[in-house]
């Protein structure tokens, strides 16, 4: 298989020699109007666009409504459907078995904020490289409509009545775990949400994207913050985000302002370039990323964009040195210590 | 007074965390070094410091190792266990304490020997203060030592393995121990029948205990991924892979060609193992009880989605606090059945630290042929207490991978393959792995709910289909797991079943029962689950046969029920668990309380058999690669 563009290859063909149909999955199943559903597609155009080998990505997920989705997307791809709360440690283990792959996980604030809250929380601290993709609803879909850890005390709900308990923010979790990377985006927004997209495949580590993804069916009330209408009118975004990927043809399509443009530099070569909207706002800085957040809250803002990310932290295959050859490729004579060594180890005994 | 010779027990009553471990290993490995059979068991609570423990050591002419239940030669260290200690002493025995113990001593039938610990190494004064207490132990070594006749050379030849040829440590334990059996030739006289005398019987022979050998064997298994979480006693395991990956896999470039992750738990420690497993690693974990019953949710996900791993469990007592410490052979019916749903469980049981050593490999062969959980069942008994052993052996197969497609055999299948699709009509299907460049490799993994192509289905046929191939797989799994070992007895007019760590107080009984009661025996060690064909033959063949077993219920007995209900008005439960390993006193005890004489007066038919009733099964106990 040639990775290589040839001269004259058709329009709608990437820098790999694939059409946007090789990274389709199966229709989906889920609502109409799902926020998921747009999410789905945007992971198909965002894929499409930085023409990355399908063979290249393993899909993983939990369970609930958001963890069916990646059977929409990259048929090419191999995929673990895993269980409830789980995805974190099946992606942990599964990519030691490959490391150049790298992890396109789907998960809710179900299986993230509450069942699955203790391995996400693990999975940040050990920088495992994946995207961890969080479509967030506030509500529990697949079991029809209870409440979610992300669910806004006083929310009202149909058969549930009203949350008594505060909600968790996932990308404020995700600061404090020392996430190496972590933006919020509303899927209303599909520009933004394939932007940070390319920005969250590009880094190296955990990079966890929370996306407001409204539920049509159990949770769209106007007032609801995780609704359409709400979130198109409380979306505050830091900065407009523009992916650059590390091809300089690419770049001068690009028109830069001054001023207020700041680049951030990913480990790959591209770039991302933040526009500010209001201030001067520095990603890189965990104390700021943490009072952005609280800002937000204080504000009823949806603060969308990226709102931190480190780029000098070893991802977790690195951190265990280990040989070019991916490990599911080794055999025998690499993995079984010589006969030799049988002896060497009976004299170590007693 | 007739001299007993090398066949008696000794056990310690010291307080844990006084630093009495390398005492008490120092007396196993020099009687070990002296040729005699010995073994030694720490009996120890959950705590970190302070609790009464106790270590016991038994030497055995014959090879017994299992536990006894009589101490001839009690050494009481702790006020707080003394009396209990002191009223242990078998009638006869000898009974040495610390001198600065105040207690009264109401045992006449006894030779009791006051021992004055701390004097003596209070006048070394090359011990430094904080360290009296460590090195102190080493003053009963060097008593007993010289009163029961353990060869000096051999003590210091325990403390250099012990201190790894540190010379600073060596010497300042060796004196404390010179300085113990100088006082005692001076100032004790020998009332009590016990020696040791140099024999032959350990040589060639090797001492490890069952999880530092798990630990060997996984490695000449070629593992790559352990996921674990710290539990006792499975702990020790996992430490040990630690301990020798970079000496066995070392490489000339330095990069490593495995992982071991601490996870935050065991749900994350299993789940890790299956996601590399998945990824086509040899991926291992290992726990105990409470770990596996949090593993459950898992191991069902491996046994639907088919994924290889490997699964050892250090069998204890009980969940949450009470009993972690104490060993168990309780965890075998939860095993058998573990997931929700339909299920089958491959569990294979060790009995000694060889095969601890030999499943360690052998179940990542039999996890990737069977493309399933293999469960490994140890116990606390085998796994953290040291065994004389035969030395390990080189596996004596090629490793079997199972069934992986590459991107060539894609290409020469043209991609005409199903993830799930039973091409050999032996329930194995055939399986990719993620990394592999061929468009048409790819698959996704759930758990129930697929068709042979992996694609989601709820049909109801399809399902069926599928739960009905993964039973025959089970079936194809009998032929591949370790063959039963059989201990035969010529006339023999019962059988004996058991599994695990038992085997040596069971072959004792055994012999008991022939010399003081005249019945004769053949014991059959199963070494896996499902059952080989084998064992098919073994319940066949007798009137009666006991199940022995460390645990309340009989769980092995009731997998035998299930598995033969033809046969379950002869299978007797003898089930015993107190936390204490097994001693040939209850075995034949409870073999005895439900023997019925009239039932097998006669030896048992075994023409079909008779060609299994080799001393010991070959070792070989798997099938190799295909």
């Amino acid at each position: 298989m040639s990775a290589l563009p040839m001269a004259g290859a058709p329009a709608n063909v990437n820098l790999v020699g694939l059409t946007k149909n090789d990274y389709r999955g199966n229709p989906t199943t889920l609502c109409q109007g799902c926020g998921h559903n747009s999410i789905s597609n945007q992971i198909i155009t965002a894929m499409y666009e930085m023409s990355v080998l399908p063979e290249n990505v393993i899909k993983f997920s939990g369970i609930g409504c958001s963890s069916k989705s990646p059977t929409y997307f990259m048929n090419r791809s191999f995929g673990f459907n895993s269980l409830h709360g789980r995805m974190p440690s099946i992606a942990t283990g599964a990519l030691f078995g490959d490391h150049t792959l790298k992890g396109v996980s789907v998960s809710g604030d179900g299986d993230t904020a509450s069942i699955g809250m203790g391995q996400f929380k693990h999975v940040m601290r050990r920088n495992v490289n994946m995207v961890y993709i969080i479509e967030n609803n506030g509500v529990y879909g697949l079991t029809k409509g209870q409440f979610s850890a992300t669910a806004e005390r006083g929310l009202a709900l149909k058969k549930q009545g009203t949350n008594p308990y505060m909600p968790v923010d996932i990308c404020m979790e995700a600061v404090i775990s020392n996430a190496t990377f972590v933006a919020r985006s509303f899927a209303g927004d599909p520009k933004q949400v394939k932007e940070l997209l390319k920005a969250a495949f590009a880094h190296e580590g955990i990079a966890v994207l929370d996306i407001i993804s409204p539920c049509v069916t159990f949770n769209n009330d106007a007032s609801a913050y995780h609704s359409y209408a709400w979130g198109k009118d409380h979306e505050e975004p830091l900065h407009d985000i523009t992916y650059v990927a590390p091809r300089k043809e690419i770049m001068l399509d690009r028109e830069m302002n001054a001023g207020e443009i700041r680049e951030v530099a990913m480990h790959d070569g591209s770039t991302i370039i933040l526009k500010n909207l209001e201030k001067s706002y520095d990603p890189t800085n965990r104390f700021e990323a943490i009072r952005a957040l609280e800002e937000a809250q204080r504000n009823n803002w949806l603060a969308t964009g990226l709102i931190y990310i480190v780029e000098d932290k070893p991802a977790l295959v690195e951190t265990y040195d280990l040989v070019d050859t991916p490990l599911n490729r080794l055999t025998e004579a690499d993995l079984r210590p010589a006969p030799e060594m049988i002896n060497k180890i009976n004299a170590l005994m007693f | 007074m007739n001299k007993v010779v090398n066949d008696f027990s000794i056990i310690v009553g010291t307080k844990n965390g006084s630093g009495s471990s390398t005492a008490n290993n120092t007396i196993l490995r020099a009687i070990f070094k002296m040729g005699i059979p010995v073994s030694g068991k720490n009996l120890f609570p959950s705590n970190i410091q302070g609790l009464p423990t106790w270590y016991t050591i038994r030497a055995s002419k014959d090879g017994y190792l299992g536990r006894r239940e009589e101490q001839e030669i009690v050494i009481a260290i702790n006020p707080d266990s003394f009396a209990r200690d002191l009223a242990s002493v078998a009638p006869g025995g000898a009974f040495f304490y610390a001198d600065d113990i105040k207690q009264p001593i109401t045992r006449v039938d006894i030779a009791i020997y006051p021992m004055p610990v701390k004097e003596i190494v209070r006048k070394d004064p090359n011990v430094p203060s904080d360290f009296r207490d460590l090195v102190g132990n080493m003053v009963y070594v060097g008593v007993l030592a010289h009163m029961i006749g353990i060869d000096m050379e051999k003590i210091s030849a325990a403390l250099n393995f012990h201190f790894k040829g540190k010379q600073k440590p060596i010497d300042m334990n060796l004196n404390a121990v010179r300085a113990g059996a100088e006082w005692a030739k001076a100032n004790l006289e020998k009332k009590d029948p016990f020696f040791l005398e140099p024999m032959n019987k350990t040589d060639g022979m090797i001492m490890a205990d069952g999880n530092t050998a798990a630990a060997i064997g996984s490695i000449f298994g070629g593992a790559q991924f352990v996921a674990w979480y710290p539990i006792t006693p499975a702990t020790s395991l996992a430490e040990a892979m630690n301990d020798y990956f970079p000496m066995l896999r070392k490489r000339e470039d330095g990069k490593h060609t495995y992982v071991v992750v601490q996870a935050e738990d065991e749900l994350a420690a299993i789940g890790m193992a299956v996601g590399a497993g998945w990824s086509g690693l040899r991926a291992m974990t290992s726990t105990s009880g409470p770990g596996l019953s949090l593993m459950t949710e898992f191991a069902g996900l491996a046994y639907y989605a088919e994924v290889p791993l490997v699964v050892w469990d250090i069998q204890r007592i009980g969940p949450s606090t009470g009993l972690p410490t104490r060993t168990s052979q309780a965890d075998l019916t939860f095993t058998s059945t573990i997931g929700h749903g339909d299920s089958d469980s491959l569990i294979l049981l060790p009995g000694d630290i060889n095969e601890c050593f030999d499943f360690g490999w052998q179940a990542f062969d039999l996890a990737e042929r069977i493309q399933t959980p293999v469960f490994v069942l140890s116990d606390l008994d085998m796994g953290m207490n040291q065994w004389m052993s035969k030395p390990f052996e080189y596996p004596s197969v090629p490793m079997d991978r199972g069934k992986v497609l590459s991107e060539k055999d894609l290409e020469e299948l043209k991609g005409n393959w199903g993830r799930y699709l039973d091409k050999d009509g032996d329930g194995i299907t055939y399986r990719t792995l993620p990394g592999n460049k061929h468009p048409l490799s790819s698959y996704f993994t759930r758990g129930t709910g697929h068709d042979e192509n992996a694609k989601y289905t709820e049909d109801q046929v399809v399902f069926h289909r599928n739960m009905e191939r993964l039973k025959h797989k089970f079936v194809t799994a009998r032929q591949y797991v370790p063959k039963p070992v059989v201990h035969s007895t010529k006339g023999a007019t019962i059988g004996i079943m058991a599994y695990g760590s038992t085997e040596s107080a069971i072959n004792e009984a055994r012999a008991q029962l022939e010399k003081d009661h005249g019945i004769k025996t053949d014991f059959m060690r199963v070494r896996a689950f499902p059952f080989a064909p084998e064992v098919d033959e073994f319940v066949k063949n007798y009137d009666q046969i006991f199940v022995v077993e460390m645990n309340r219920d009989g769980q092995l007995h009731k997998l035998l029920s299930l598995a033969y209900p033809e046969s379950v008005i002869n299978l007797k439960s003898v089930a015993f668990g107190d936390g204490m390993p097994a001693s040939a006193k209850w075995v034949r005890e409870g073999i005895l309380a439900k023997y019925m004489q009239a039932k097998s007066a006669k030896p048992a038919k075994k023409a079909v058999a008779k060609k299994l009733m080799v001393k010991k099964a070959a070792k070989s106990g798997m099938k190799g690669a295909k």
